[in-house]
This record gives structure tokens, sequence and C-alpha cells, in this order.
């Protein structure tokens, strides 16, 4: 018989972390949770040391991305714990597993604005999957393993835990139950009904123009093998939502790439031709709709999701089929017909034809670095098998274009949040979970001086990760609707930066500065070739576009392409 | 078009800010929102009035159902119940037209609860139309000061939502289907 053993609180959150995986957490110490970092030296857990806590969250929020574990984020209470919050919203966005765990001032000091006291779990409660207060050691055991399981199951989210400084110091027996929670209210599995399946089915085989739409809950379900079985035995071409990206291989001919408003002109054509749309693990956010009015009008609409409430939210769907896309997916493999299909796809390939002469590749050499020949270069020089970490904007758009992923998790990137400044931190993330992995930063100026001060822990844990600065001397995206859509009023968005080379050398990072095309491939060859982090300044046009464009709010198929070579070369300056 | 939801809850600090934060969050407007315990320990029932069409109130029992301490949400509007509101009213009330005042609380069956030389207070329950209704002829006499307290509402019949919730059982019922018992208005 196994006798329990009296253990502090703050004991018993390194124990339950343990018993639940955890290798490393991200975090920052202060005096809230000071007594769980004073337990943490008797526990075998690396603890890696942020510069500012909001890293600490996107490092955990990288590191659940690249491994589908659940990543670990641990701040003190008030500042510390209110620097997560953007952290924690962009992990709530994207349906990223993580736990957050902050120290509470005293539980008799609660509410009497005591010295870094914050109502974390007030203050998080629309960003979290759920929350907890906890202010006794008792429960410390039960809420972490509710807090990870609630965060891993059904549609995954951000968990959050605040813990008082007084159940961190005092003590109780442990007692860990291994078994899944009991939640009574809490009900993550759901199965569609049979009719749902028999409806679903009717439509899809009866269809002459459908498209997958391909989401982020492919990659998070494990289940890109399923939807590639599935897609070839119907020759059903397959759309990818930004996050959708490594669902199927970039190099499988039924994937068409990226849909949406910077989403290829073809994909984004076929959908609104398109007579069935069948979506997977996606939930129609407005940047891969457009007008709702005018989208995908003539289609009968398949919604497979996880979550009832993504249900008719945006797009009213024919038939829904709640459940796990890979149990949804089993069911409906056997009883879809082959089918070749071969009219719609091959109307699908011409459409791309027509887009590949307004490729920028296949412009003219101007003599300019234009961001798409780095990115694309990137893609060559590491043979598309680098995990690639992008922050938001431009370049974020032009890594989904321009670097063709064939695996799943091999793009992390914020989507829904669109937060700048996630990308250095979730890549020191990505490289805790995936050590083997080639693990390259790709970021703006603007987005890259967010949260530059992780610079200091790549040093401080000699990670080996390569940045990638995409630098245009702009908030290149905001400029670009500004030249759009503002008459080219660059209110606020021209940069001053630091000689990022420079900036890298001080923190003893190896750093290069390219500005011309022809040391793209030679700077990321060095920088692939030098043991330990690196940094490359890649100086580019600094007033190129995104195109395809859809505006916000303007129909899928009403795209501001990029002006056509033969009009460029003809109308020189 | 106003709906009305019944929430099952765990009795749990915080869980009405998660609630009443949904809502919020969401954008609904909450019309009314009353709470309190069921005849099982550790439940609460909430019964929230919103003003929504059929497609937001099915949004919003979706996103209920994500919150986790939620265990039952059921829409009655479409199917009969019944719906009551209490309010207290306090009238000016003189000798001289007191009781005018306590004829009409006899008319709506409500009670008067406090006599004051100057002033009653009368006690009334029922739907808010028939509450609107008392209003509406004693505030020649003065309305001095009311409070309501919101809807409480329940689905007619034998069948009982609350039956369901319980502690381990699965509880997912259609909350569209109309109940098969009859009853009556009483």
């Amino acid at each position: 018989m196994e006798t329990m053993v009296t253990k502090t609180g703050a004991e018993i959150v390194w124990e339950c972390l343990q018993r639940e995986g955890v290798k490393h957490v991200f975090g920052y110490p202060g005096g809230a949770i000071l007594p769980t970092y004073d337990a943490l030296t008797k526990y075998d857990i690396h603890h890696v040391l942020v510069r500012h806590e909001q890293g600490a969250t996107h490092m955990a929020d990288g590191f659940a991305r690249a491994s589908g574990e659940v990543g670990v984020a641990i701040a003190t209470s008030g500042p510390g714990a209110t620097n997560m919050v953007t952290g924690i919203a962009t992990a709530m966005l994207d349906s990223s597993p993580i736990v957050c765990i902050t120290g509470q001032v005293g539980s008799k000091l609660i509410g009497s604005d005591a010295f870094q006291e914050t109502d974390i779990t007030g203050v998080t409660l629309p960003i979290t999957k759920h929350n907890y207060l906890v202010t006794h050691p008792q429960e410390i055991a039960r809420t972490i393993r509710e807090a990870f399981y609630i965060a891993k199951s059904g549609r995954p989210g951000p968990v959050l835990i605040d813990i008082t400084k007084d159940a961190q110091q005092s003590s109780c027996k442990f007692d860990w139950d291994g078994a899944a929670p009991q939640l009574s209210a809490y009900r993550p599995d759901h199965s569609p009904a049979p009719t749902d399946f028999d409806k679903a089915l009717a439509l899809i085989n009866s269809a002459k123009r459908p498209v997958i739409l391909a989401g982020h809950g492919i990659i998070l379900s494990g289940t890109t093998d399923l939807v590639r079985r599935f897609a070839e035995k119907a020759h059903i071409p397959i759309a990818m939502t930004l996050l959708g990206i490594g669902a199927i291989p970039a190099s499988h001919p039924l994937n068409l790439g990226m849909m949406g408003m910077h989403g290829e002109a073809w994909v984004n054509t076929a959908i609104q031709e398109a007579d069935l749309l069948l979506a997977f693990g996606m939930r129609f956010d407005d940047r891969v709709t457009g007008n709702l009015k005018t989208y995908a009008p003539n289609a009968k609409k398949i919604h497979i999701e996880i979550d009832p409430a993504e249900i008719n939210k945006n797009v009213r769907v024919d038939v829904a089929l709640v459940g796990d896309l890979g149990e949804v997916l089993e069911e409906l493999l056997p009883r879809t017909n082959e089918n070749d299909r071969s009219e719609w796809n091959s109307y699908i390939r011409d459409l791309k034809g027509d887009s590949a002469v307004r490729d920028i590749q296949n412009l003219p050499d101007s003599g300019h670095l234009y961001a798409a020949h780095v990115i694309n270069d990137l893609w060559r020089e590491t043979h598309g098998r680098a995990l690639v970490v992008t922050d938001v904007g431009q370049h974020q758009m032009w890594e989904a274009q321009y670097y063709h992923h064939d695996e799943p998790r091999s793009l992390i990137t914020s989507g829904g949040l669109g937060t700048m400044g996630f990308a250095l931190p979730a890549a020191i993330g990505a490289k805790f979970a995936r050590p083997d992995a080639e693990v390259w930063v790709v970021v703006g100026d603007g987005g890259f001086q967010m949260t530059l001060c992780e610079l200091a822990t790549i040093v401080q844990e000699k990670i080996d990760v390569k940045i990638a600065i995409i630098n245009n001397g702009y908030l290149g995206m905001v400029r670009q609707w500004q030249e759009f859509f503002y008459d080219k009023r660059y209110a606020a968005t021209p940069l001053v930066n630091p000689d990022f080379a420079k900036l890298a050398d001080a923190y003893g990072i190896r750093s290069f500065s390219v500005a011309g095309r022809g040391d793209v491939v030679s700077s990321v060859q060095a920088a692939r070739q030098h043991p330990g982090p690196a940094l490359i300044d890649f100086h580019v046009e600094q007033e190129d576009s995104v195109y395809p464009m859809v505006p916000a709010g303007a129909d899928l198929h009403a795209m501001i392409r990029r002006p056509s070579p033969l009009f460029e070369t003809g109308s020189d300056e | 078009m106003l709906n009305t939801l019944v929430v099952y809850v765990e009795n749990k600090p915080g869980v009405l800010t998660r609630v009443a934060s949904l809502f919020r969050r969401r954008a609904y407007n909450i019309e009314s929102l009353t709470v309190g315990h069921t005849e099982k320990a550790g439940v609460s029932r909430m019964t929230i009035v919103v003003d929504t069409d059929e497609f937001g109130a099915r949004r919003l029992e979706a996103h209920l159902y994500k919150l986790v301490n939620v265990l039952l949400v059921e829409n009655i509007s479409p199917s009969p119940n019944v719906a009551r509101d209490l309010a207290l009213i306090k009238v000016a009330a003189t000798a001289d037209n007191r009781s005018n005042v306590l004829q009409l609380a006899h008319v709506f069956r409500a009670r008067v609860v406090d006599v004051a030389p100057e002033s009653v207070i009368v006690e009334i329950t029922g739907t808010e139309d028939k509450i609107d209704g008392l209003l509406e002829v004693l505030r020649p006499y003065g309305v001095l000061e009311m409070v309501r307290t919101g809807r409480v509402a329940m689905s007619r019949g034998t069948k009982a939502a609350a039956a369901a919730v319980s502690a381990s059982t699965e509880v997912f019922t259609d909350p569209y289907s109309m109940p098969d018992d009859v009853s009556y208005s009483v």
C-alpha cells in the first residue's frame, strides 16, 4: 500500500507537471511565484528563463504547435501575469494547448489591491478555454490534471492556473490520480448522427466541382494521412488555410495552395466556382471567406469540426459533422466513391497557368531583392525541410506563398490573432520541442523589435535557431494597406531600425547583412553551417506588395492581382 | 425576438461571471438574468432572457456548452412554458385613495405587503405583461420605487430538464424537441 507523503503546494506543482510529462517550462520568477521557483531546484524539469513573460507564452505555444504536446509557461502575479495576455489570446485563437501557471498574492490579501495583485482569472476569462484560482494546496493536483486535460481535449486551447502564495507555501498530503478527470459538465467528444453521414456522402458522391478546405484542425488531430487518402480516392483538390499549410504536402498534385485574402487566384476562383465545399477543421474566418454574401454561392457546404459552436457561426452549412476529424473520415472514406473528376481538376490546372506568368519569381531581374526571392531561396537551400516560424505581416504571407511545406507542423505562425512578435519566442519553444529540427525564424523588421529581447534567451540557452529578418524599413503590411486604401499616406509606418547585424553581434549571435540577390544563397548556406544561432538581415525592396489581395470584406474572387510582367517591362520609369 | 434560455451550471465561484461575460464577449444583450439553487446540491439554475433570432440562440447555446461549468442549456421559448417575474411596487397612497390602490392590487391578484401613512408596497407575481399592466394602472397614483426579479421560467409538463442533470450522466437532450406530454395553465 502506498503511503501518501506530505508536500508543499509548490512541490505538488512540479510533481504534477512531471507526471504530465513536462520536461521544459518557460517562465520568469517573481515574488508571488517564488515558493514554486524555490521548489524547482529539487526537480528535474528544465526551466527556460525568458526576458519577458509574453515570450514565455509564445514559447509554450511554439512548443505545443511543434510537438502536439501541452506547452507550459509560468509567471508571477500582477505584471508577470498580465504580460502573458497576448500570448494566451494568441493560443486561444489558434487552438493551441498551453497551460499557464501564475502566482497570486496570499489568499488573505486578495481583493485588497495588494502589491502586484491583479485578478488574472478575471482578466483572462474571455481568452482562456478555462481558468482556475487555487487557494489551497490540496486543490493543486486535481487542478493541474484538469487543466492539462482541458487544454488538450476536444478543441485545444489555453488554460490558466492562478495559485496563491500561501497555497504554494503550505503543505498537504500529495495524492495524484492518473485517471482522466471527472468533469461532469465538460464534454469534449461529439459524434455525428448516422443520418448526417448519409447526407454528407450523398453530396460528396454527386459533386462535380468539390473543393476540400483544409484547416488547422487536420494538423491538431493528426489526420493528414486520412485527408490525403480521402482526397486521392475522390480526386478532390485541397485548398489550405494559413494554419492548414502542411496538412497535405505542397508537392501533392491535389494540393492547390493557400486560400483567402492572400491566397492564390486559382484557389479562390476554384472555391467560388465549386459546387461543394468540404471544410475540414477550419472555421470560415473572415480572412478566408471575404464577403460572406458572395462566398461560394453555388456550393453546398459540409463542415467537419470538433467544436459545435463553429457550426453556422460564419457560414451556414448544409451538413455539419460535429466530431473528431479522424473518426468522421474513417466513416466517410470507405463509403466515398472513387471518382476521377478530371474535368474539374484540369480546369483548375488551366487557372494556375494564368497565375504563373504574374509570379514575381518570373519577373525579369530588376537588380532589386524581393522578399519572395529570399523565401524561395531559403526553401531551396533548406530542401523544404526546415521548421519555419513566422511573425505576422507581409513576410508571413510571402512565406506561405513561397516556402512549400511538405510536412505538418513545419510552419508555425500566428493566424487568428495575428500577433506581431510571435515568431522569435515561438521558434525557441519549437526548438525545445524538436531539437533535431532545423528551425528558421522568418520575421519582419517591425515584429522582430517587439520581442527581440528573447535573443538573450537564445544565447543563454545555447539553442540553434536561424533568424531571417525581412527588412523593408516599413511596417510592410500596414504600408501596403495605406498604399491601396489610404492614398499612400504612410502614417506611422516608416521605421528607423537599428543595425540588426550589429545588434546580433552584441548578443554574441553570428550575423549577416544582405542587400543583393546574389548574396542570399551564400548567406543562408553560411548561417546553416554555423553551429549555433545566426541572424541574417535581408534588406529587401521597400514598397513591394503581397499579391493577390482580397480587400477586407470584398468578394473572394475580386482579387487585386500583381500586374503582369509584360505590362511592367513596357512601362519603364 | 426574446429567447428564454434555461442554463444549469455547477454552483462554483465565478460561474455567473463566466456566463455573463460570454454574452458580453459575443455581443448579445441580456434582457434579464436570474440565478438560484435547484433541487440538486451543487447545481444552480439560470434563466436568461436574450433578444436574438433563432440562429443567434442556437449559437449562444453552443457557446455556453463550451464553458466547462455549464451542465445543460435549454431554450424553452419554442415550447410551452411558464414564465414568471416578481415585482415589489411602492405606490404613493394616502387615506383618500388607498382603497382604490388596494382594489387594483386585488384585481391583479397582487398582495399588499406593507402599509404606511403615505404609501403601500404591493407584491405581484406573474408574466411581465401582467406586471406591466398593474404598473400602468398604479402609475397615476405615483410609483415611488419598484424592483423586479427578472424572468424565471420552466417548461410545462412532466418533462424535467433538471432530472437529466446529475454529476456524472450524459445529459444532452435535443433542446428543440417539443415536449410530448400535455399540461394546463393553472
